[in-house]
């Protein structure tokens, strides 16, 4: 049906608003999906990102009067090591600490005059520690000490992601049934139209088939060129969109990369699909009531 | 060839056409009368399965069209010449494409029919107009590019719906010149007119049988025509 035939592409006259309505939409909505796509991609990144990094590390403070404070963390380090499924723990220094605070309060920070916690950092095994039972221990060995596994704040950003990540998708489910459907009043437009056409083709012996291929042709070819210039434009627009990539988050990491760009290849030719089958649907019931 | 046996066309409740039966035998020639509004469009639509009979059979080519798809139709409808009073052509492809356009949409090559367009053409009198828009031509010329399109199949049959409507005397004298040329080529020829002027000019070239439809029934002319 989208075989090329240039005589029976010329028995349906060229319609120029209906014309340039499809080729604007599907222009519009290639550029749309192409943004879609990017947020989609990139927030399943950052989920990724949050799951994986966050997964098999977590922090104990040590908040306890200055004097106590390194008999704490001693007792706390001793817990950690006969604990099963940890891989190490190890009390962080005084500029790692700065480091950690230096993007709030800048890199002049008195650290040794301020009462700052005592920072532990676990790494875990795959299969992480019982989290329950080490806070048990940890209070009766070191009462000062407090486990932060981070599942509190994780989840909710790896959900918001997740949800982010759907969102995208369920956006460029929306922009193709948006595009489906003005490809198919842009159709039924250029169909009713074009009825003396339609009856002079029937007169002559036309089937309806034939009819209805030299117009889902035009407007599958018509939705094609759009969808490419519209995909082009969209990534232009990503490349010019700022990058941060040390503070990777979802609008800061608007990218399309490695087996993204295979989405973004597909949007194209996706949209002639969904304009064949439009036009399809709409030459259908017009030939219908046509007849 | 065509065949009607008690059909009738009813539309928006009330009864067109009744009780009609015919017989279109290979390489006759009929005349097809009656007033403006007596139907002579809806039977001859109904003879190129244009509309299905509400009651009866028609029959085309021996093939009962009431139990064929609109495809099948079409097919049928390529051994038909139908030339319509308003003509209907493609306005935007000039005469060639449009006199070419059976054999475009039945899927042959115009240009390996070259030859045959141009002969179509030069016996139609068009050879000058050829890459004229349908807008351009003057009644007469799109009369006899409709006719051009009619015959480019070799079709069995050509209907022709109010041929000489809109078209002068001597003009539908050229007309009908070519019509019976095609019906001595053995086509069958079935013409739907009020012009009865026409009707006798063509009883002094060629045998031709005359229908009238009165009252919505088909009923054969007097001898005055």
């Amino acid at each position: 049906m989208l075989q090329f035939d240039e005589r029976a592409d010329r028995v349906v006259p060229p319609t120029g608003f209906t014309a340039r309505l499809t080729l604007f939409s599907a222009f519009a909505m290639s550029f749309l999906a192409v943004f879609a796509l990017a947020l989609s991609l990139a927030a399943g990144r950052v989920a990724d990102r949050w799951g994986n990094e966050l997964a098999q590390s977590s922090t104990i403070r040590i908040s306890a009067p200055a004097g106590e404070v390194a008999t704490q963390t001693e007792a706390a380090l001793r817990v950690l090591r006969t604990t099963p499924g940890i891989v190490d723990a190890r009390a962080l220094t005084l500029d790692e600490q700065r480091a950690l605070l230096s993007p709030w309060f800048g890199a002049d920070l008195p650290i040794d005059d301020l009462p700052l916690p005592q920072l532990i950092d676990i790494i875990e095994t795959e299969d992480g520690y019982d989290a329950a039972g080490l806070r048990l221990r940890l209070a009766a060995e070191a009462p000062a000490a407090v486990l932060d596994d981070h599942a509190r704040w994780r989840r909710p950003l790896i959900d918001a992601a997740s949800r982010l990540r759907l969102l995208g998708w369920a956006s460029i489910l929306l922009i193709a049934t948006a595009a489906a459907a003005m490809v198919t009043l842009a159709a039924n437009a250029a169909l009713a139209a074009n009825a003396q056409v339609i009856a002079v083709l029937r007169l002559v012996g036309a089937k309806d088939t034939y009819i209805a291929s030299a117009f889902v042709r035009r407007f599958a070819l018509r939705a094609l060129t759009g969808a490419a210039f519209g995909t082009l434009t969209g990534i232009i627009a990503l490349v010019l969109v700022p990058s941060g990539s040390e503070t990777a988050g979802v609008l800061t990491d608007l990218s399309i990369q490695g087996i993204g760009w295979v989405w973004v290849v597909l949007i194209p030719p996706l949209s002639g699909l969904v304009a064949f089958v439009a036009t399809r649907y709409a030459a259908g019931r017009v030939l219908e009531d046509l007849a | 060839m065509i065949e009607l046996e008690n059909v009738a066309y009813s539309y928006g409740g009330g009864e067109l056409l009744t009780d009609m039966t015919l017989n279109v035998a290979p390489g006759s020639f009929h005349f097809l009368t009656g007033p403006s509004g007596s139907g002579k469009t809806t039977f001859l639509k109904l003879c190129y399965g244009a509309l299905q009979a509400t009651a009866g059979h028609v029959r085309l080519f021996e093939r009962d069209v009431r139990g064929l798809s609109r495809d099948d139709v079409a097919i049928l409808r390529r051994k038909i010449g139908v030339v319509h009073q308003d003509c209907q052509f493609l306005d935007h492809l000039p005469v060639t494409e449009n006199v070419a356009l059976p054999l475009t949409v039945s899927g042959q090559d115009p240009d390996g029919a070259d030859a045959n367009l141009k002969e179509l053409l030069a016996w139609v009198g068009l050879t000058g107009r050829a890459n004229a828009l349908p807008p351009e031509l003057s009644g007469g010329e799109r009369q006899r590019a409709a006719l051009a399109r009619a015959v480019i199949m070799s079709p069995d049959v050509i209907l022709a719906d109010e041929p000489t409507g809109n078209i002068d005397w001597e003009m539908s004298q050229r007309l009908l010149t070519l019509l019976v040329e095609l019906n001595r080529m053995g086509k069958t020829i079935l013409i739907a007119t009020h012009d009865l002027g026409l009707i006798r000019a063509a009883k002094a070239q060629v045998q031709t049988r005359v229908l009238r439809i009165s009252n919505r029934r088909l009923q054969m002319a007097g001898a005055d025509l």
